[in-house]
């Protein structure tokens, strides 16, 4: 094995037979599972024991009521008010419900009234308000004449689809831009967060070598610049093992925990809804979800994943080789090293902001674009534009620069880290950092 | 001549680390490479191992240019040591002999070799930080000679070391340089280059100061002066006719002009039937040739 290949392996192998490493990585899908089960278990719970209700419907407009929600309605059966009121001191009731006349059609508040010694819980008091306005919402259209039919006829749902004038492109649906988002979101954070923890691990790595003085043991070995690429690619390789164990066991726990649950995932259960959502038309959702699948489906996903990789590659050999070389230039003193830091981090941080803040209001404006194709911020910003079908030159441009950048970032560094590598004791500043640029081998 | 430094310069920006340096290291020598802190030393050991390379000069390595190759034949244990904390001790020698060119099987043959050497055949699946000072040194020392190295730099081989070790790191340099291995011998402990080095160099900022076969040296600088024991008194006009540096207690200490008058001392003494019980050329301490070279070019 070459001396790259060895260093490599080392890297590679200390890292991910680590109990943090294994623990981090496993514990991202557990975590996963946990979130989905207790979604579940929250969706499902049902809040407490049943709550039975006397209703005494003095205007006869609610009639008989089914039991949903934990709630029983029982008529009160021609009882008064006060008879009532002494059963639900026997308890034989929770409590009364008084529903008043309405007095006039055009009220569009009306109060009903609840007796009981005991609290009425928000979910309840939600379920019956809800129930007793459907009620009298019929009352009302009984007692006008009106059509149910037509009544309907009155509510109209907008959605705007986006139809192209020119172009023999795939026509866009309403969903193009939310599922563009979501994809183009997950793909920024995931390349911010690796490149930041990757990035910073090489640093630490860099120093650590650097103050436990095996470093120049093994200078007398390998070359400089091997080292440094071996703990790069080595550490690399970490990252990439993480992201498939991530999305390989996010995969499956999604399509096992609704499995084990019998929860129906693709009857919208995935989504937490709120108590009182309304009853969504099973066969509207199948069509969202499928419509949805639809626009995944439409995106190209072989060109997304090639660019994906390759923005990553380019982004973490680009920060994490200004990481190793500020790595090499630190002393044993981290705290010292934060102002020679804090240059490599920005520039991520602001990339991410940029997208965060500017990429989600209009992919294709001109700060975008700009970001897409400067390489220190083209690693976060492009992979979120790529989602929005940009122009091809500006991803192949945006490709070309990034990965011409990631050569000149790893020959730069190495310039650096070959000088701050065997350098002890002195506080090094970028000046002097510029100086070891035109140090001679 | 196992190693060949030639008219060898080293600049870091306006600084000359290394400046127009030449010396020859002879097969088989125990050599000491002697200077003041900031003299050069390690920048100099750098460009012989390869780590850096010289401005202008040339390094010759058994009369081939330094190259590729040359770190396999070289064994560094620098000033700034370190392992791994978190390897196992058999792990990370297997990975430095693979770094230094041993293949896997070789590598395990050769650690195999050591361990039995020093008896700690059940250190390998130890941790290194599980390991004490002393004992990391000397997995140290097994990494610096596991590849078989024809030149051994040492430098400050023994900062850190307890009796016990540094005996026990003598004998095995010893033993190794009779087996034919050279070893530069980088220090500034002077009373270990008397003991252990036949040919040394020494660099002052950067400059080389002497250099030469350790007795030749001792040779050059010794100052004509003698030690004499003797039972009873000396005779009434001794301090007359030589002249004494000091006197204590039954010895004294004299100072010729030349060489060959220790025999007129000798004869004179016999002659006045002096008892005679010690008789010695005090030749200069590496210390004081060391501090005296210093200061002059410091003067200079």
């Amino acid at each position: 094995m070459s001396k790259l290949g060895l260093i490599i392996k080392r890297e590679y192998l200390t890292r991910v037979t680590k109990r943090s490493f294994i623990i981090g990585t496993l514990l991202a899908p557990i975590g996963l599972a946990v979130y989905l089960l207790v979604i579940i278990g929250l969706t499902k719970y049902d809040s407490g024991s049943e709550l039975k209700v006397a209703v005494l419907d003095e205007a006869g407009m609610v009639k008989q009521l089914p039991d949903s929600k934990g709630v029983r309605y029982i008529p009160s059966g021609g009882k008064t008010l006060d008879e009532l009121k002494s059963e639900v001191e026997a308890e034989k009731y929770d409590g009364v419900l008084r529903i008043p006349p309405l007095g006039t059609f055009q009220k569009k508040e009306h109060t009903i009234f609840y007796y009981s010694d005991k609290k009425l819980a928000p979910e309840k008091s939600i379920a019956i308000e809800k129930r007793i306005g459907e009620r009298i919402r019929n009352f009302k259209i009984d007692s006008l004449h009106l059509d149910p039919k037509t009544l309907d006829m009155l509510d109209t749902d907008i959605s705007i689809d986006p139809e192209k004038i020119n172009g023999t492109g795939e026509d866009d649906s309403k969903y193009t831009a939310g599922v563009g988002l979501a994809i183009g979101g997950i793909m920024t954070f995931l390349m911010f967060m690796m490149v930041l923890v990757y990035g910073q691990m090489v640093m630490r790595s860099v120093m650590e070598e650097k103050t436990s003085r095996i470093v120049e043991v093994m200078m007398s070995s390998v070359k400089p610049f091997e080292l440094m690429l071996g703990k790069i690619l080595g550490t690399g390789a970490v990252g990439l093992t993480q992201m498939v164990i991530w999305v390989l066991l996010s995969g499956a726990v999604t399509f096992i925990i609704p499995l084990v649950t019998g929860f129906d995932a693709a009857a919208g259960g995935g989504m937490p809804t709120t108590m009182d959502a309304p009853q969504i038309d099973p066969d509207q959702l199948q069509g969202e979800g499928l419509r949805i699948m639809a626009e995944l489906g439409k995106q190209n996903w072989p060109l997304i994943i090639f660019a994906f990789i390759i923005f990553f590659l380019g982004g973490y050999f680009i920060y994490s080789s200004m990481f190793a070389a500020i790595g090499s230039a630190m002393g044993d003193d981290l705290g010292e090293g934060q102002s020679l830091v804090l240059p490599v981090t920005i520039p991520l941080i602001l990339s991410f902001y940029i997208v965060s803040m500017a990429g989600w209001r209009n992919p294709d404006s001109g700060l975008m674009v700009f970001a897409s194709l400067f390489p220190l911020f083209s690693p976060i910003a492009m992979p979120f534009r790529m989602a929005f079908n940009p122009p091809w030159w500006q991803i192949a441009l945006s490709l070309i620069l990034v990965v011409l950048s990631a050569f000149f970032f790893v020959w730069l560094a190495g310039r650096i880290y070959r000088v701050g590598i065997l350098l002890y004791g002195k506080k090094v500043t970028f000046k002097e950092i510029g100086k070891w640029l035109f140090y001679k081998g | 001549m196992i190693l060949s430094i030639q008219n060898v310069v080293k600049t870091y920006g306006n600084y000359t680390a290394v400046d127009q340096v030449s010396f020859d290291v002879p097969k088989g020598s125990v050599f000491g490479l002697l200077g003041p802190n900031g003299a050069g030393k390690t920048s100099l050991i750098r460009m012989i191992t390869t780590i850096t390379g010289p401005d202008s000069g040339a390094i010759y390595l058994e009369g081939e240019k330094l190259n590729e190759r040359t770190p396999e034949k070289i064994g560094y244990m620098p000033e700034e040591r370190g392992l791994y904390k978190k390897m196992k001790v058999g792990d990370h020698l297997q990975y430095l002999a693979q770094l230094k060119g041993l293949t896997q099987e070789q590598a395990k043959k050769a650690i195999h070799y050591w361990f039995e050497k020093f008896g700690i055949e059940d250190w390998a699946p130890k941790k290194v930080e599980d390991l004490s000072k002393g004992m990391q040194q000397k997995i140290q020392f097994i990494a610096t000679v596991i590849h078989q190295p024809r030149l051994l730099i040492l430098d400050e081989p023994f900062t850190g070391l307890d009796p016990i070790n540094t005996t026990l790191i003598k004998e095995e340099i010893a033993r190794l340089n009779a087996s034919g291995i050279s070893i530069i011998f980088s220090t500034h402990r002077m009373e270990q280059v008397e003991e252990m080095c036949d040919h040394i160099v020494l660099i002052n900022k950067g400059k080389n100061v002497l250099y030469g076969e350790v007795q030749d040296i001792k040779n050059q600088y010794k100052q004509n002066l003698y030690r004499v024991e003797t039972q009873g008194d000396l005779p009434a006009d001794f301090g007359d006719r030589f002249s004494v540096n000091a006197q204590e207690n039954g010895a004294v200490v004299v100072q010729l002009d030349d060489e060959a008058k220790s025999n007129e001392l000798l004869a004179y003494l016999i002659g006045k039937q002096v008892r005679i019980t010690h008789f010695e050329e005090i030749l200069p301490t590496f210390n004081e040739i060391f501090i005296r070279r210093v200061g002059e070019t410091q003067e200079a």
